[in-house]
């Protein structure tokens, strides 16, 4: 093969099916979305994939490039490529679709579960919040709320993996925002909800999500906050 | 309730530091003294210190043991209620055992 | 051998606490069985610490050092980063635990005359 064709694996198929290969020519500032795209439109109009924005904002292009999750649009092919090869999958531990799309209804139920709503305790007949970035709990719900839920967290957890129910770093991420939020009134609850056998104390602060979150979220340290909170709460009684 | 596990797993760790660190200074002296039972029973019988000292690594040890075990068994092709068997017996053997050991070198 | 999205340090760090806490749990209730010879069979009991002795053990009983050592230290570690405020400097720290969890297994080993 020359030096200037990447041998690109691609998984095609649902839950059963294979990786096919496809050979695809190298060019400069090549992204692996930009790889994707390509094959489906020069050789396999048949192939099924996500993308939006294509500039690092959206998060519908995650999906596993060589074993790791990663925003396919912002991979540069001469950065994450071994010896010219990509393989290419859809993202771990959700149900996979069709080809590289996967089912991400499993990813939002959990935020649902984990009580990710903001509960108001205030209407427009009230004056604005007065709420000080600079206090703690405001600076902790900004470390995390730039989430765009793009599922790559979920597809590096191996908790998740392991434990189907396991309500995931996104959404206890969420939720620990949420109880940051001093506006916010449904506190009692959102402990409760996380404190299942699938809640927070099932992490095992093994990183893989901050280690791979694009924007750079912390939600181990989200989760820790939450096992703090709900200790507390279990040994005053309140939980 | 998955918090009330939690809360005993890490208490018992905590419990359990300062014990570990002494423990590993006892069989430090104890393998450089020479290991024999008369060696052993001769500092351990009649002790109150070491039976309370022991007796509390015991039970921490058993309750963290076990939960430890559930855990590491529930992310395992294991069914989940099975996990938490096997810790509960891991946890009331270790009991068990550990309190005739103690009973046994301080009695 | 390890899947591409697990080649992190920290992922190791909870290898080892996890191996080393199921092997430790294997362990002790051999070890409470064997403490208890010396009510009900010292002879025995003496019998098993004579084996101590040998090199092979001394080895072993350096492997369950190390093991505690790693097991403890790395438990260390989880309690900080879960109740004391978060900090950035997790893999020193971590590393500095499996140093000098291999360290006490030495000083074990050393001074335990091999």
């Amino acid at each position: 093969m020359g030096k200037d064709m990447l041998s690109v694996e691609i998984w095609r198929g649902a839950a059963e099916g294979a990786f096919r290969r496809y050979e695809v020519p190298a060019r400069q500032s090549q992204t692996v979305l930009d790889v994707v795209t390509w094959v489906q439109r020069e050789l396999d109009p048949g192939l099924a994939y996500r993308f939006a924005c294509r500039v690092g904002m959206c998060g519908s292009c995650a999906m596993m490039v060589n074993g790791r999750p990663r925003w396919t649009c912002r991979s540069h092919v001469d950065r994450v490529a071994e010896a010219g090869r990509l393989e290419i999958a859809p993202l771990r531990n959700l149900p996979v679709i069709k080809d590289l799309a996967c089912d991400m209804s499993g990813f939002f139920d959990k935020w649902d579960r984990a009580e990710g709503r903001f509960h108001p305790t205030a209407n427009r007949e009230n004056d604005v919040a007065a709420i000080d970035p600079a206090t703690p709990a405001r600076a902790a719900a900004n470390a995390g709320i730039e989430c765009i839920n793009c599922g790559i967290c979920h597809a590096a957890c191996d908790v998740v993996a392991w434990n189907a129910d396991y309500l995931g770093p996104a959404a206890l991420n969420r939720a620990w925002t949420l109880m940051m939020d001093t506006r916010d009134g449904a506190g009692r609850e959102r402990l409760r909800a996380v404190s299942g056998d699938a809640g927070c104390h099932a992490c095992h602060s093994h990183q893989s999500c901050m280690t791979y979150c694009p924007n750079a979220l912390n939600p181990t340290a989200a989760i820790a906050g939450l096992k703090r909170m709900t200790v507390k709460a279990a040994l005053k009684g309140e939980l | 309730m998955a918090v009330w596990l939690f809360i005993l797993q890490r208490g018992s760790a905590l419990v359990m530091a300062p014990l570990v660190l002494i423990h590993i200074g006892v069989m430090v002296v104890a393998v450089r003294n020479g290991l024999s039972s008369e060696e052993i029973l001769g500092r351990t019988q009649g002790s109150v210190f070491w039976a309370a000292f022991y007796g509390l690594f015991v039970l921490a040890a058993a309750v963290h043991g076990g939960i430890g075990l559930r855990a590491a068994l529930a992310e395992s092709p294991l069914p989940r209620p099975a996990a938490g068997a096997l810790g509960l017996v891991f946890a009331l053997l270790a009991l068990w055992l550990g309190g005739r050991a103690v009973a046994a070198l301080v009695a | 051998m390890l899947r591409p999205h697990r080649r992190h340090p920290l992922f190791v760090f909870f290898v080892l606490h996890r191996v080393s806490g199921l092997l430790l749990a294997l362990f002790l209730p051999v070890h409470f069985t064997v403490l208890s010879l010396a009510v009900t069979d010292r002879a025995a009991l003496d019998g098993f610490l004579a084996l101590t002795d040998n090199a092979l053990v001394k080895l072993a009983e350096m492997g369950l050092v190390f093991l505690l050592s790693v097991h403890f230290l790395g438990g260390l570690r989880l309690l900080a980063l879960e109740f004391l405020p978060w900090r950035d400097w997790q893999k020193t720290l971590a590393a500095a635990a499996a140093a000098v969890s291999a360290f006490v297994a030495l000083g074990f080993l050393l001074s335990a005359g091999v």
